[in-house]
């Protein structure tokens, strides 16, 4: 008898489960990438706006070829490996930082159930009821598995400040752990009231939990659901996560030169950098999950735009993060560090704290 | 293909058993060479993260269990959180290399009988007492709801008397980290600077 698994109402062979799961895989790495590069070009483009000026124009129509020439150029770029640095590590620490960075989305859902039998685009082949969801897997803990990767990417800064053997890469690298590890306690804490809201640790249902509309208007997302206080209080830790601007202490070009990553190069040096939009990406995706309704929105018209219509949603909410991503970056002065931490443990944490016990009475009321 | 092996945990075939025992034994046996390679090395950093890759490991034998929850708290709390603060005070404390020492003559000759008879006493038990019970793997149930039934249920006291323990260790660590007089000389005959003072007595007022 082959293994079958008798999942979602289907039946599906081990071979044929693994095969969608590396498609799954290969097109979101894809999609992933690319957000990543324009990002690159967004930040240049809204900065170059925000200050009167134009940004890449002359590398394809609105500069949009920019990302690419830019990947050209670090990889032709010369590697310089100082002779003082501590090799195994000096070379472990940018491909930790991506890996971890990459791998956080394998369990962001970006959009429902996609019966692909039911999508006839001219003579497609018939593909009965089978279909999936846009999403590469589904764990019933998927909130705490992005959670567990991010946390261990901090990793990354930390080695590549240490291993670099250089006081401003150093200082970079123990400002970034200190940081991260402080802003991660009321970033996991302003997580739990719409855990307490949705009942589940699954993306998928607590994005579930929020469809709907209050009056036919206002959307049922968290946001407008009692979580707005754990929203601010998730994008400002967010944004001392991802160590950007006011909380880009560990790269503080006016103190440190480049902080944690002072002594790389070349493509080294693009991988900091990838890691540093994939993990903006990622957390804005999160961000839309748990606060904004994931890939809820007006929905219409026939099969296949009702497929496509959610994704849109979901990448428009995404970009919206991205887009405001930068706009802080380019309104807002960097903090000094006392001030960074003051206001993590003594405004962040108690407010956090604060939202869950309101949330859980409420709740506990309504109950 | 770990996720997925988790994630179809409830569709018990024959394959899937296979697949998932041949990943536990992969992730024991990374799990030994890091615990190895932690003794081994002779650099903190180097240590420290072997320790890093044991508990990623232990996570992994914890998700193929069916313990999710536990294995992906071991990865926040431990692998993600403790051990990058045992890190940073490497870095800080700037800690080179150890030297190769001999080694004693008492741990050669208590240390090396007492694990191999601790290592035979354990292997005993696990194959004479086989009434202990077979688990099949991933069939434990460790969603998040039933440990917190666990916790705030069954296991109410200890969880609550061990909030208190860290409390007071953390009540410790600040009592032993602010001293007022260490600030207030840090070197006998050097004239202390007025931000110090100024410093100094701000740690008297809190206590």
């Amino acid at each position: 008898m082959p293994a079958s698994t008798q999942k979602y109402g289907i039946t599906l062979s081990i071979t044929t489960f693994i095969i969608i799961s590396i498609i799954k895989s290969a097109a979101i790495i894809g999609i992933l990438l690319t957000a990543v590069a324009y990002s690159v070009w967004l930040e240049r483009k809204v900065s170059a706006h925000i200050q009167n000026r134009w940004g890449p124009t002359r590398v394809g129509p609105f500069g949009l070829l920019q990302p690419m020439a830019d990947g050209v150029k670090f990889i032709f770029k010369e590697d310089l490996t100082q002779p003082h640095v501590y090799k195994p590590l000096y070379i472990a620490a940018p491909i930790i930082a991506v890996v971890f960075a990459i791998t956080s989305i394998s369990v962001i859902p970006f959009g429902n159930w996609v019966n692909v039998g039911a999508i006839q685009i001219g003579h497609s082949p018939d593909f009965g009821s089978w279909g999936t969801y846009l999403q590469i897997t589904d764990l019933n803990i998927g909130l705490l598995v992005v959670l567990g990767i991010t946390s261990m990417g901090v990793y990354g800064v930390a080695l590549a400040g240490w291993s670099s053997n250089s006081k401003y890469a150093l200082l970079g690298g123990l400002r970034a752990s200190a940081q991260m590890i402080s802003y991660e306690v009321s970033l996991g804490l302003s997580l739990v009231g719409v855990l307490i809201m949705a009942g589940s640790l699954s993306l998928r249902d607590i994005v579930d939990a929020q469809a709907g509309t209050f009056w036919h208007i206002i959307p049922r997302w968290n946001v407008f659901h009692g979580q707005t206080l754990a929203f601010f209080i998730y994008l400002i830790s967010a944004y001392a996560e991802t160590n950007r601007t006011p909380f880009d202490l560990p790269e503080a070009e006016s103190e440190l030169v480049a902080g944690y990553h002072t002594e790389y190069s070349a493509m080294k040096f693009a991988m900091f950098f990838m890691a540093e939009y994939a993990n903006m990406v990622t957390v804005s995706c999160l961000a839309t999950l748990l606060f904004l309704g994931g890939w809820h929105g007006p929905i219409f018209g026939p099969y296949i735009l009702q497929v496509v219509l959610p994704v849109i949603w979901f990448c428009l909410k995404v970009f919206f993060f991205m887009f405001v991503y930068v706009w802080v970056r380019w309104t807002l002065p960097r903090f000094r560090y006392d001030q960074l931490m003051a206001f993590g443990w003594k405004v962040l944490l108690p407010f956090a704290l604060a939202n869950i016990v309101y949330t859980a009475l409420v709740v506990a009321w309504r109950a | 293909m770990l996720l997925w092996v988790a994630e179809n945990r409830e569709l018990r075939t024959e394959n899937l058993q296979m697949l998932a025992l041949i990943l536990f034994l992969f992730f024991g046996a990374i799990c030994v060479a890091g615990a190895v390679n932690l003794l081994v090395q002779s650099h903190p950093i180097n240590s420290a993260l072997s320790l890093i890759v044991v508990m990623a490991s232990l996570a992994a034998e914890y998700l193929l269990l069916g313990a999710e929850f536990v294995a992906a708290v071991q990865v926040i709390v431990y692998a993600g959180a403790i051990m990058v603060l045992f890190l940073i005070t490497i870095m800080l404390l700037n800690a080179g290399k150890e030297e190769r020492s001999k080694g004693s003559r008492v741990a050669t000759l208590l240390g090396v009988p007492g694990v191999v008879i601790g290592g035979v006493l354990v292997a005993w038990t696990l194959i004479h007492r086989s009434d202990m019970g077979n688990v099949p793997i991933g069939a434990l149930p460790g969603d998040p709801k039933a440990i917190a039934r666990l916790l705030f249920h069954q296991f109410l006291l200890p969880f609550e008397v061990t909030s208190v323990l860290i409390l007071i260790a953390i009540m410790g660590a600040v009592v032993l980290a602010s001293r007022p007089e260490a600030i207030a000389r840090p070197h006998p005959g050097v004239p202390v600077s007025e931000p110090e003072r100024e410093l100094a007595a701000a740690g008297k007022d809190h206590r």
